[in-house]
Order: structure tokens, then C-alpha cells, then sequence
């Protein structure tokens, strides 16, 4: 995984709630593996007509957030099944940064593996976000976020934003723990599962 | 401490947790299907290239396999993709194994319970969001990521926030118009789809005694529908027994504490309950079915780990039994053993004498994979759990989510219809 950098962008404004992975990624994309190339697939059916033309009241296909690496969204984000791919498919569109008030569990859980930063934060900051049309700083070394004209911090777990920084994943790193845990498992008194 | 504490607290070989507690447990079980699966492959052959050996699983006999979403295989990329996961089992060594065409198969979430795959007090993760529904076996059950599959095959170990606890106390019988579905809808409905986050639902109360096991599941099943981690019911003898038939043995029925804790509890009167649907586009926007009963439908589907279990058939059999249905109607049950059951019990024949399609196990048009899924601007009747836009087919397409009762009774009359007024 790539280590998370320092990210300036104007930020897509998605003001919905419970946005669910099947809007994410639509079902019919779920066959498919490969972790590249999921961003043609990001909110489909929001972003293509029948004919697969964009649909220009979408804010996905403004030409204004071509570029941009944040998004913010309402409460609860991520919401319904599963999917791993609704994450693959955020980040290969080039989605880094996720702000909403609250996130659906597994989805929060699902970003850290992939190098994307979901962050918390209130609902009335939100808000404003939703209407901020200036670049916006996101700096998870110091947690903050700067946007024209005010600073905010943010939460988020040490070892999460460890992995994120560093560009880790939980698999690897365990892995350099192997002789250690080794050890433990000979030392406990509970039952070994290795 | 109450159940789901105890168990992760013997998962993680510690005399006590605490909500908030962050524990590094031992998993017992853990499921993939064929699209977790061969998202999990794709995370090992990621780790080979960063030369980190994937040769050996934790514990093969503790993994099984499921195959549900895209069989039997809708067209040639699932039917690789099935390949492919077949490959994987046979490579590591995976014995339980459940696919299509070769005898019993089924939707995970069923195959777990009807295989007795998942015991009372295991911690059992799976690679899909209705994992929560096996916790009415008395199991901590809950979905992961690829990521987290993966990891839990190499570790047989993953963290977990120990979540708080919100108690449902259900009191009194359900009438007999009334399924656990309309429960579960109501409680959605009145919590939200998030009013459930990183909680344990637990269900208890006289309420929960009556029920069946199989009733149990499908509250835990939509469990997910409110964002919970995990949907439970602490285990007594009619999961001793529903397991002991599909032939498990050893048992350690882990409890709650008299004095548990839990974060917050609610009160439902079951026995007043009224049949219930979720009108689209959420689990959460319901109303009695009775106030939309002037919806006109053009399909009904009865099928899906919530509501194609065998109780959910012989629901929809009682309601079809010597009538015609008016619209499409098709009944897709969860497994093969459900399958047979039907057949043995003389439902099969209700059904095909109804009019009705009877379709293989599978996913199918639940999740808008295939077999039935919905033109634009159908509006169908379901035993599902999810009616987002375009879940079942077109995004166009609207999906009103009801129990098997009330699905069977709305096919009889090309309306959304309460069974009592049939």
C-alpha cells in the first residue's frame, strides 16, 4: 500500500444519508477481482443513464471535482453489504479521504486496508464542508484539516493512522511479529489454535 | 457480563471484558463465498508478491466454503470465478465445502445453521454482511471484509471492539398472522438503519422462548439492516435440539450473567404485533401492511437467507395452499435439505399447483444477480432484507420488503396484502 500523504483538494459534496455499497458499486461489478479499475463503477447508476451517458445533474460528473481526492457525505456512509470492492472502487476513482458524521462498520473497517482515510467528524462541520468550494488540507500526520478559512482536528486511532502513514497492512505486519507470537502460543495457557 | 462479553472474553483467554475493550480473539469458524472467496484470493496473491507465504492456512477444518451469490453460474465470469474457488479449497485443503450440483449446497448464512456449521459460544466470521444472522445459534457471528478473511485464514486470530449491548425484550407469543420478519422490520423502522452501530442486538424475553430457531435467525439476519456488529440469542434447549438433528454434538451453551449489563434495553409487546413491510428505498421506512395495502405489484419473491428457511416456505404454503397466485411468483429455497424437506412435505406441490416458479438455492435476484431480477419501474414483494434503488434489478425498480405470509398472500392477489384479509 502506498504511505498516506498530506492531501490538498477541493472536496465533492455527496449530501446523502445511508449512502449503501450498492450504490457504491452496483452488484453486477461484484464478479469481477481486480482491485484496479473499480473506479468506472463508482455510484453508477448515479453517474450513467440507461445508455451508460452521464448524467449531468450528478455531482460525480461536474467537471469541477474532476480532480478531487475528498469527498463528504451524510450520515452513516458505507451502510448494507459487505463488499470490499465499494472501497477498491472509491480510491481507483481517486477518492483518499472520506468525511462523513458516521460510517457503517465494516465499510470503516474495509478503508484502513486499502490506504483510504475515513474521518469523523461532527455533523454541523459537515455541513459546512458540504458547501466549501476552496481547496481543503488534509493532514493526518498532525490530524488536522484546513480549509480558506478554519482549522479543525480530528480523531482517529494511533495504530489505524500508523498503518495509513506508513502504508502497512495488518497481514504484513503481523507477519514481522511471527517468532514472537510463536513464543506466546507456547507460553499460553490457552488452548493453541496454530 | 452478558453473553457476547463472555465469549469474546473466552476467545481472547481473559476472565472479563468490557464494552470498549479491544481484544485480540481466537476465531472458531470462518466462512467465503464465491464473491468474498475470490476476493480473498486476490488478497493472498497479493502477499505472495510481497514474499510473505500464504502456503498454509491456520486451520483448514475450521474454514468452509459456501457458494451462493452467482450459481448456479449466471454467466462465464462467475462461472471462472467458481473455478477459481474450487482451485483454492483443493490447495488448502479445505474439506467443507458445499457446491452446486453436488448435492446439499445453499446460501452461507443457511448452509450454517442447516449443516450445523456454526456452535453455540464460537466466534465465527464470515466474508459477508448477514454473517450476524448464525449469532441466534448463541455465537458471536459477524461479517468482515476480503482483508479480514484473509488475515483470519493465515491468523485464526482478529480484533474486535468489544461493542455495548442494546436488549430487545420481546414479550409474549406472536399471533399466528405474524412471522419474526414484521419484527425485525418494525424494530429497523424504529431504531434506523444505523440506529444499530457497532452494537450487539441481543434478543430475549418470552417472546424469543416461543420462537423457533429458525424464527430467531431471520431477527438476527436483519440485524445488519440496523448496522449492528452482531445479532444474538442466548441458547436453550430448541437450539440444543435444532443442532443435535442436523448431528452436532458437544455443546457449551454460554449465558449471560443474571446481573449483565446491557448499554440500553427495549421493550416490544410481540403479541400485539401487526404484519409489517418496508416500503422503498430503506429497511427503515415501514408501515403496517394494511396502510399500503393499494400497492400494485408485479412480482413476488420468496427466497434468501432471511426468508427462504423452511418455516418461511411452509408459511407461504399455508397461504397458497389450493389458490392461484396473480402475479409472477417465484419461491427459491435457501438449500438443498430445505429443497428436499418441501418436496417430502407436499409443499413443492402447493407451489407448482399455485402457478408458482420454483427455483435452485441462490442468492439470485436478492441481490440483483440473476434469476428474477426486476425491469424498470416492477414493483415487487419480498422476503429479502435490503430494497435500496437497484438492488434487485433496475434502479428504477421498487421492492417492498414483507414476510412470507404476507409475500404469499400479496402473489394471490396482485396487491400488498395482510394475510387476515385474504
Amino acid at each position: 500500500m502506498d504511505s498516506f500523504k498530506k492531501i490538498t483538494s477541493i472536496v465533492t459534496p455527496l449530501d446523502k444519508v445511508n449512502v449503501d455499497t450498492d450504490q457504491i458499486v452496483p452488484k453486477q461489478f461484484l464478479k469481477l477481482v481486480q482491485k484496479s479499475g473499480f473506479g468506472k463503477f463508482l455510484f453508477f447508476n448515479w453517474r450513467y443513464d440507461e445508455q451508460e451517458n452521464k448524467k449531468s445533474d450528478f455531482v460525480l460528473n461536474n467537471p469541477k471535482y474532476e480532480n478531487s481526492q475528498i469527498l463528504v457525505a451524510g450520515d452513516n456512509f458505507g451502510c448494507g453489504s459487505s463488499r470490499e470492492h465499494a472501497v477498491w472502487a472509491l480510491l481507483d476513482y481517486g477518492f483518499v479521504v472520506i468525511i462523513a458524521p458516521s460510517f457503517a462498520d465494516i465499510f470503516f473497517s474495509n478503508c484502513f486496508k486499502n490506504g483510504v482515510l475515513p474521518i469523523i467528524l461532527d455533523q454541523k462541520i459537515v455541513e459546512k464542508l458540504l458547501q466549501e468550494t476552496g481547496m481543503i488540507e488534509v493532514d493526518l500526520k498532525n490530524q488536522i484539516i484546513k480549509t480558506s478559512s478554519s482549522k479543525m482536528s480530528f480523531e482517529i486511532d494511533s495504530y489505524q493512522k500508523k498503518i495509513l502513514l506508513e502504508g502497512l497492512d495488518d497481514i504484513a505486519i503481523t507477519f514481522e511479529y511471527e517468532n514472537k507470537i510463536l513464543d506466546f502460543e507456547k507460553q499460553s495457557k490457552i488452548p493453541s489454535v496454530l | 457480563m452478558n453473553i457476547v462479553e463472555k465469549i469474546l472474553a473466552r476467545g481472547a483467554g481473559k476472565s472479563s471484558v468490557a464494552p470498549d475493550d479491544v481484544v485480540f480473539a481466537k476465531v472458531d469458524k470462518v466462512m467465503m463465498h464465491d464473491v468474498s472467496g475470490p476476493g480473498v484470493i486476490k488478497v493472498f496473491d497479493k502477499l505472495k508478491k510481497q514474499g510473505i507465504s500464504v502456503d498454509k492456512l491456520w486451520d483448514s477444518s475450521k474454514v468452509w466454503v459456501a457458494e451462493d451469490h452467482f450459481v448456479p453460474s449466471a454467466e462465464k465470469v462467475s462461472a471462472e470465478n467458481i473455478v477459481k474457488l474450487s482451485k483454492f479449497t483443493k490447495q488448502y485443503g479445505i474439506e467443507k465445502h458445499f457446491k452446486y450440483g453436488m448435492g446439499q449446497y445453499g446460501i452461507c448464512h443457511t448452509i450454517s445453521h442447516e449443516e450445523a456449521m456454526v456452535m453455540p459460544g464460537d466466534i465465527y466470521v464470515g466474508g459477508d454482511s448477514h454473517t450476524n444472522t448464525t449469532g441466534a445459534l448463541g455465537a458471536f457471528a459477524c461479517g468482515l471484509g476480503h482483508t479480514d478473511i484473509a488475515y483470519v485464514l493465515l491468523n485464526g486470530q482478529i480484533w474486535f471492539k468489544v461493542p455495548e449491548t442494546y436488549y430487545f425484550k420481546l414479550n409474549g407469543k406472536l399471533p399466528d398472522h405474524v412471522m419474526a420478519k414484521d419484527l425485525i422490520l418494525k424494530i429497523v423502522g424504529d431504531i434506523g438503519t444505523d440506529g444499530g452501530a457497532y452494537q450487539t442486538m441481543q434478543f430475549g424475553g418470552s417472546g424469543v422462548d416461543e420462537m423457533s430457531v429458525e424464527s430467531r435467525l431471520t431477527l438476527c439476519n436483519m440485524t445488519t439492516e440496523a448496522g449492528a456488529k452482531n445479532g444474538i440469542v442466548e441458547p436453550d434447549q430448541k437450539v440444543v435440539d435444532y443442532l443435535t438433528q442436523r448431528g452436532a454434538t458437544n455443546f457449551n451453551l454460554i449465558k449471560g450473567d443474571e446481573d449483565a449489563e446491557y448499554a440500553k434495553v427495549f421493550e416490544y409487546e410481540s403479541s400485539e404485533m401487526e404484519p409489517t413491510v418496508a416500503k422503498p428505498f430503506s429497511p427503515e421506512n415501514t408501515c403496517v401492511v394494511r396502510e399500503a395495502s393499494s400497492v400494485e405489484l408485479d412480482k413476488s419473491y420468496i427466497g434468501s437467507c432471511t426468508g427462504a428457511k423452511y418455516e418461511d416456505l411452509e408459511a407461504a404454503a399455508r397461504i397458497l395452499k389450493g389458490r392461484k397466485v396473480k402475479i409472477r411468483t417465484e419461491i427459491l429455497p435457501a438449500a438443498i435439505s430445505i429443497y428436499q424437506r418441501a418436496m417430502e412435505n407436499g409443499l413443492l406441490k402447493i407451489f407448482l399447483d399455485a402457478g408458482v416458479t420454483v427455483g435452485p438455492p441462490t442468492c439470485g435476484a436478492c441481490c440483483g444477480a440473476h434469476m428474477g431480477v426486476l425491469a424498470k419501474d416492477e414493483v415487487c414483494i419480498s422476503t429479502t432484507n435490503r430494497n435500496f434503488p437497484g438492488r434487485m434489478g433496475h434502479v428504477e425498480s421498487q421492492t417492498y420488503l414483507a414476510s412470507p405470509l404476507v409475500a404469499a398472500a400479496s402473489a394471490v392477489t396482485g396487491k400488498i396484502t395482510d394475510p387476515r384479509d385474504l
